[in-house]
C-alpha cells in the first residue's frame, strides 16, 4: 500500500532548512600519549606495542597530564577567539566498551580548556561565521578489530597502541545551513589546526573525524528537528556529500509522512547513502564526574601568553593581508593560503625580493611553481620545493617582470633549474634565452626583417592581416626567440604605418 | 635454616634493633627472614593472614641484602656507609594484596584478579627495593579493601591473633594480623576511611595513615582515589616511621602526590627517656563528638585513661567540637563508593585477570557474567551505591552535596589547627575485635566501626592508631589525628605516649593465640566461621 504524498509547492531546498552542528575529533601532534609516556608514532606498528599499564588501564596504573597536549588545546583555543577558563579540570565519562580499557575515558565535561569561539570562512554564498561551542581535551580508545577466528568464528581483536592518544573535540553551534558550508567548515579548521601545529588533521588516515549533526525544519520556523549524528565520513567530499544525502533523505521522509528517529548513521561513499548504525539512540548516562587522579589545572596568563606569542599568522588573517594589504584578488589569497607549500613559498620568495609585484608572484606560485612543484614532489630534495631556493624563484622572477626573460622561457628555466640545480643566471646564458628589450637593438633587427621581405610588406599595405604575423615571426626567429614580442610588434607597427620602410620603396 | 629458639628470638625483635643487629653482623638477613617465613607458614593455617608466601623471592631478596651488608661492613668502619643503605636494608615487610610487585600476584581480594601477574612494580614497592627491604609476600584484605573486618576477603577471613575466633578488622587485616603475630615486623597496608588504623587498633600494634598525597599511590589497586593512602603497620611508633620514611615521597607517575620533603627526622625519633618530655606543653584536642553512641564502655575507659596519661605528662589537653563528624558517614559511603564504581569498572576479564564467557559470547552478557562471578557481594553493593549516586538526575542531591559537606568536614579540623592545637586525640574504633559473622549481615553496624577514622581520610589528614590498653583482654587503639604534612610531629607525639606508658602492665602483653596457632591442626578461620 502506498501512499501518495499531497504535491507540495517548490523543492525541499526551498522549503526545508538545513541545520547541521559539527563534531570533529582530531588527534594531537605530540611525542606521548595523553597521560603516559608511550610513544604516538605507533602507526604500522604491530599491535600493542606502543602501550603501558596506564594505557592499558592495569590495576594501580594512574594518568599524568601531558603539558603538550594541553597546549595545543590552549593554542586551538586562541586561534579561535575562544575563552580559556583560569582552572580547568578532568571529568571521568563512564561506559563499558572493550576498545576503553579504563572502563571510563578521561575526558573534559564541566570545564573545557577552550569555549564560545567562532571560525570564519568563504562559501559559495560569501563569508560564513560559525560558532564553537566548546573544545576539550580526552584520550583516544584502542582499536577493535574484527575478524574470522579458526573455525570461522566472529572475533575480535583490540590494538591499544591508539589507547590513551590525545584527542581535542571541537564542538560548534548549529550554525551550519548547507552541505557546502559543513565541507567549507571542515577544511577551514583542517586548515586552522595544520597552521598552528597541532595536528596533522589527516582525515583519511583517521587524524581528524567529522561527525554531523543533522536536521531539517520547515523554512520560517525555529524550533530544531529531530537530529541524526552522520559519521564514517572519511573525506571533505565525503562531508559535503553526506550531509546533502542527509537532508535529501530527511526531507524525502517528512514529506511521505514518516517520522524521523533520533539515531546514528554511517555514511558509505561507494553507495552515497547514509545507513543506520543505532537505529535507537540508546540513552547513555555517562555518569561525569571530576577525575579524582588528576588536580585542577590553572591556565595562568603567562603560560597562555606565552602561548599566544608563538601563534603562526592565522590563516584568515593571511588572506586578509594578500587581499587588503598586497591587493592579490580573494580567488588568489585562498588557493595560496589553503596550501602550505605555495604559503611557503609566498612568504619566501616575498622575502627574498620584497619589491616584486605580489600579483605576479602570486600567478607564478599558484601557476608553474604549484604544478612543478605536485610533479617533483615524490623527489625530496631533488625536487622543485627541495632545489629552488626562494632567492632563485626570485631571481627568475624579476627577469620576467624585467622583460629580459619572456613567460615561456621562464617555465623552461625553472624545469631546468629543478632538473639541473644551476643557477637561473647561468641557464638563462647558457640556453641564451635572455629577452632583446632595447629598443635599437630590436630596431635594427625588425629593419633588417622589413628590408628582407618586401612582399609581406606590400601584403600588410594592401590590408592582409596575417601579415605582420609572420613579420613578428621573423624577427623572433632572427633573434632566436629572445625579442620582447610585444616590443617587436609595436615597433614593425610604428613603422609600417609611418609609411617608412628601410630600402627605399 | 634458624633453630626455632633463635627463631623466636629473632621475630620478637623491633624493625629497629633488626637493622642494628644486621649492621652488626650478629645475624643474617637470610636467617631473618626464614625465621618469620617459618612462623608465617606455620600459622597461616590458623589465621589467613598471608594470601602469598614468598619464599624464593624473599631468599634471593635477603641473599642480595646480605651481599650488600657484608660489603658496608669491609669498608673498615664497622656500619654500613650513611649514604645508599636505608635502615630497612636486610628488613622483612609484609605487603597488602593490592600493591603491584612485579611479576607476582595481586589480587586485592578478589576472586576477578585471580591469575593476574603484575606486570609492573608499584612506586612504593620500588622505593622498598631501594631500600634493600624485604618483601616476604602478599596478606590478606577484604576485597578491593571494602570492609572492616577482612571477612569479604574472597579467599577467606583472617584470624585475629589475640582471639582466633574474631576479626583483625580490616580491611588491611592481614598485614595487621601478620605484625601483630610476628610474622613481619613491618607491613604495608592502604587507608581509605580506616583500613589501617582501626586494624592496627583491633591487633594491638601501631598503623598510620599519612597525609593524602604524602605516598605515590601508583601500582596500588585503587577503591576511592581521592581517599586511598598508603601507610605502615609496626609493632612501635620507631619502626612505622622508618617504613614510612622509605615509602613516602613525590612520584611523578601520580599527580597527586605533593612535592613536599620528607622529614629524616623519621629515622632519628628519640628513646624512651627523652621522648617522656615531648607531650610537655603540647595542646591536644579532644573532639566530643567521637565518643559516639554505642562504644564499648571498655574502650572509652581506655581512651580516657590515655588522655589522662597524657595531661599527666604535661599536655593540656582540651574538648573541642568537629560538628560535621556526624555527616562523615553519610558523606563518606557516598563519595567513595562513587569513585570506586569508576575505579573497578575496567575489571571486564578481558586483558586480565578471570575471564567467565557467557553462551553466546555477547559483549554485554560477558561483562555480565565476567563481573557477576568476579566480584563479591559487599563490592556490588559498593559499585550500585556510587553507580546510583552519579547518576543524571542524583548526582547533585549525592555526589555534589557529598562533596560539600567534606569540605565542612575538612573546616571542622581547620578551625582546631588555627585554634592553635598540635594535634587530635580520640579512640581509633568504638569497639574491641568482635567475633567473626557479628556484623557481616548488618552492612552499616559494619560502616560504624569506621566512624572515627573515615572523617580524617576525607580531609587528607594524617592519623595514628596507637595501642593503650586491653578491654576484655582485647586491645584498645588511640587514634592521634595531625594538621596536613604533620606525620613526623605526629608520630613524636605517639613516641612520647608509648614512652611514658612503656611500663603499662598491659603494654607487654602479647597475642594470646599464639600456641593455638601453632598448632598445624587448628581449624582455618574460614572454616571456623562455617561452625
Amino acid at each position: 500500500m502506498s501512499t501518495q504524498a499531497p504535491a507540495r509547492p517548490g523543492s525541499a531546498t526551498e522549503r526545508f532548512e538545513l541545520v547541521v552542528g559539527i563534531e570533529v575529533h582530531c588527534q594531537l601532534r605530540t611525542a606521548s600519549k595523553m597521560f603516559c609516556g608511550c610513544s604516538t608514532d605507533y602507526d604500522g606498528a604491530p599491535p600493542n606495542t606502543h602501550t603501558c599499564p596506564v594505557c592499558l588501564g592495569l590495576p594501580g596504573a594512574l594518568p599524568t597530564i601531558n603539558r603538550r597536549a594541553v597546549e595545543h588545546v590552549l593554542a586551538t583555543g586562541l586561534a579561535i577567539g575562544a575563552s580559556v577558563p583560569s582552572a580547568t579540570r578532568w571529568d571521568r565519562k563512564n561506559y563499558f566498551y572493550p576498545d576503553l580499557p579504563k572502563g571510563y575515558q578521561i575526558s573534559q565535561f564541566e570545564l573545557p580548556l577552550a569555549s564560545a569561539g567562532h571560525l570564519t570562512f568563504d562559501t559559495s554564498d560569501g563569508p560564513l561565521t560559525v560558532r564553537i561551542r566548546r573544545a576539550h581535551l580526552e584520550e583516544d580508545t584502542a582499536k577493535l578489530i574484527h575478524a574470522a577466528g579458526p573455525t570461522g568464528e566472529r572475533i575480535s581483536l583490540i590494538d591499544f597502541n591508539r589507547s590513551g592518544a590525545p584527542l581535542m573535540e571541537i564542538v560548534t553551534e548549529p550554525d551550519v545551513r548547507s552541505a557546502e558550508a559543513a565541507r567549507r567548515y571542515a577544511e577551514e579548521l583542517q586548515l586552522l589546526l595544520r597552521a598552528i601545529g597541532v595536528s596533522d588533521a589527516d582525515m583519511e588516515r583517521g587524524q581528524m573525524r567529522v561527525e554531523a549533526n543533522v536536521s531539517i525544519r520547515p523554512r520560517g520556523t525555529e524550533a530544531l528537528g529531530t537530529r541524526v549524528e552522520v559519521k564514517n565520513m572519511n573525506s571533505f567530499r565525503a562531508v559535503e556529500r553526506a550531509v546533502a544525502h542527509e537532508a535529501k533523505r530527511q526531507a524525502a521522509a517528512l514529506d511521505a509522512g514518516e517520522p524521523l528517529s533520533q539515531e546514528t548513521r554511517g555514511w558509505d561513499d561507494a553507495r552515497r547513502a547514509t545507513y543506520v548504525m543505532r537505529s535507537k539512540e540508546e540513552s547513555h548516562d555517562y555518569r561525569y564526574f571530576p577525575e579524582p587522579d588528576l588536580p585542577p589545572l590553572r591556565t595562568d596568563s603567562a603560560w597562555l601568553a606565552d602561548i599566544r606569542g608563538r601563534l603562526p599568522e592565522l590563516p584568515a588573517a593571511r588572506r586578509a593581508r594578500y587581499r587588503d594589504a598586497l591587493g592579490l584578488s580573494a580567488y588568489d589569497a585562498a588557493v595560496i593560503v589553503a596550501d602550505p607549500t605555495m604559503t611557503a613559498a609566498f612568504e619566501a620568495v616575498r622575502a627574498a625580493g620584497p619589491d616584486l609585484p605580489a600579483k605576479e608572484l602570486a600567478n607564478l606560485v599558484t601557476g608553474e611553481y604549484a604544478r612543478l612543484a605536485r610533479e617533483t614532489a615524490d623527489r625530496g630534495p631533488e625536487g622543485l620545493v627541495g632545489r629552488a631556493t626562494p632567492a632563485a624563484l626570485a631571481d627568475l622572477l624579476t627577469r620576467v617582470v624585467a622583460g629580459s626573460l619572456s613567460r615561456t622561457n621562464a617555465r623552461e628555466v625553472l624545469a631546468d633549474h629543478v632538473r639541473t640545480g644551476e643557477p637561473i643566471g647561468a641557464i638563462v646564458e647558457r640556453e641564451g634565452l635572455s629577452q632583446i628589450s632595447d629598443a635599437g637593438a630590436l630596431g635594427a633587427a625588425v629593419d633588417a626583417v622589413l628590408a628582407a621581405n618586401a612582399a609581406a610588406v606590400a601584403d600588410h599595405r594592401a590590408g592582409k592581416a596575417q601579415a605582420i604575423g609572420f613579420l613578428v615571426g621573423q624577427v623572433m626567429k632572427a633573434t632566436r626567440g629572445q625579442a620582447n614580442a610585444a616590443m617587436v610588434q609595436s615597433a614593425l607597427r610604428a613603422r609600417l604605418d609611418a609609411g617608412g620602410g628601410p630600402a627605399g620603396a | 635454616m634458624a633453630g626455632a629458639g633463635q627463631g623466636a628470638d629473632l621475630t620478637s625483635l623491633t624493625a629497629h634493633d633488626m637493622g642494628i643487629g644486621l649492621r652488626a653482623g650478629r645475624f643474617s638477613s637470610r636467617e631473618l627472614v626464614s625465621a618469620h617465613l617459618d612462623v608465617a607458614e606455620r600459622q597461616n593455617q590458623a589465621l589467613n593472614a598471608w594470601l602469598a608466601i614468598d619464599w624464593e623471592g624473599a631468599l634471593a631478596q635477603a641473599y642480595a641484602a646480605d651481599a650488600r651488608l657484608a660489603a658496608a661492613r669491609a669498608d673498615g668502619s664497622g656500619r654500613p656507609r650513611a649514604v645508599g643503605h636505608h635502615p630497612l636494608l636486610g628488613v622483612p615487610v609484609a605487603l597488602k594484596d593490592l600493591i603491584s610487585v612485579r611479576g607476582g600476584p595481586t589480587t586485592a581480594g578478589s576472586r576477578i584478579l585471580e591469575g593476574y601477574l603484575a606486570p609492573y612494580d608499584a612506586h612504593i614497592t620500588e622505593r622498598l627495593r631501594d631500600a634493600g627491604a624485604v618483601i616476604l609476600g602478599k596478606t590478606n584484605m577484604d576485597e578491593f579493601a571494602m570492609g572492616s573486618s577482612t571477612e569479604h576477603s574472597a579467599y577467606g577471613p583472617t584470624a585475629n591473633p589475640w582471639a582466633l575466633d574474631r576479626v583483625p578488622g580490616g580491611s588491611s587485616g592481614g598485614s595487621a594480623a601478620a605484625v601483630a603475630a610476628s610474622h613481619a615486623p613491618l607491613a604495608l597496608g592502604t587507608d581509605t576511611g580506616g583500613s589501617i588504623r582501626q586494624p592496627a587498633a583491633l591487633c594491638g600494634i601501631v598503623g598510620m595513615k599519612p597525609t593524602y598525597g604524602r605516598v605515590s599511590r601508583y601500582g596500588i589497586v585503587a577503591f576511592a582515589s581521592s581517599l586511598d593512602q598508603v601507610g605502615p603497620f609496626a609493632r612501635d611508633v620507631r619502626d612505622a616511621a622508618m617504613l614510612l620514611h622509605a615509602v613516602a615521597g613525590r612520584d611523578e607517575r601520580d599527580a597527586t602526590s605533593a612535592p613536599v620533603a620528607v622529614p629524616d627526622g623519621l629515622l632519628a625519633l628519640p628513646d624512651d627517656d627523652a621522648a617522656a618530655t615531648i607531650l610537655r606543653g603540647k595542646r591536644i584536642a579532644l573532639p566530643r563528638e567521637y565518643f559516639v553512641a554505642g562504644m564499648e564502655t571498655g574502650v572509652e575507659a581506655r581512651v580516657r585513661e590515655a588522655v589522662a596519661a597524657l595531661e599527666s605528662a604535661g599536655a593540656r589537653v582540651e574538648e573541642v567540637s568537629l560538628p560535621h563528624t556526624e555527616y562523615g558517614l553519610a558523606t563518606y559511603y557516598i563519595v567513595a563508593p562513587a569513585e570506586a564504581s569508576a575505579n573497578l569498572a575496567r575489571y571486564d576479564g578481558i586483558r586480565y585477570g578471570r575471564h567467565v564467557a557467557a553462551d553466546p559470547p555477547d559483549v554485554l552478557a560477558n561483562y555480565l557474567r565476567t563481573r557477576g562471578e568476579g566480584f563479591g557481594r559487599e563490592v556490588k553493593r559498593r559499585i550500585m551505591l556510587g553507580t546510583y549516586a552519579l547518576s543524571a538526575g542524583y548526582y547533585d542531591a549525592y555526589y555534589l552535596k557529598a562533596q560539600k559537606v567534606r569540605t565542612l568536614i575538612k573546616g571542622d579540623f581547620d578551625a582546631v589547627w588555627s585554634a592553635g592545637f598540635d594535634a587530635i586525640v580520640a579512640p581509633t574504633s568504638p569497639s574491641v575485635a568482635w567475633p567473626f559473622g557479628a556484623k557481616l549481615s548488618d552492612p552499616v553496624a559494619m560502616y560504624l566501626s569506621d566512624a572515627c577514622t573515615l572523617p580524617v581520610n576525607m580531609a587528607g589528614l594524617p592519623g595514628l592508631s596507637i595501642p593503650c590498653g586491653l578491654s576484655d583482654g582485647l586491645p584498645v587503639g588511640l587514634q592521634f589525628i595531625g594538621g596536613p604534612w604533620q606525620e613526623l610531629e605526629l608520630l613524636r607525639l605517639a613516641r612520647g605516649y608509648e614512652a611514658i606508658t612503656a611500663t603499662a602492665d598491659w603494654r607487654g602483653a602479647r597475642p594470646t593465640s599464639f600456641a593455638a596457632a601453632d598448632d598445624s591442626a587448628v581449624p582455618s578461620p574460614a572454616e571456623r566461621v562455617r561452625r
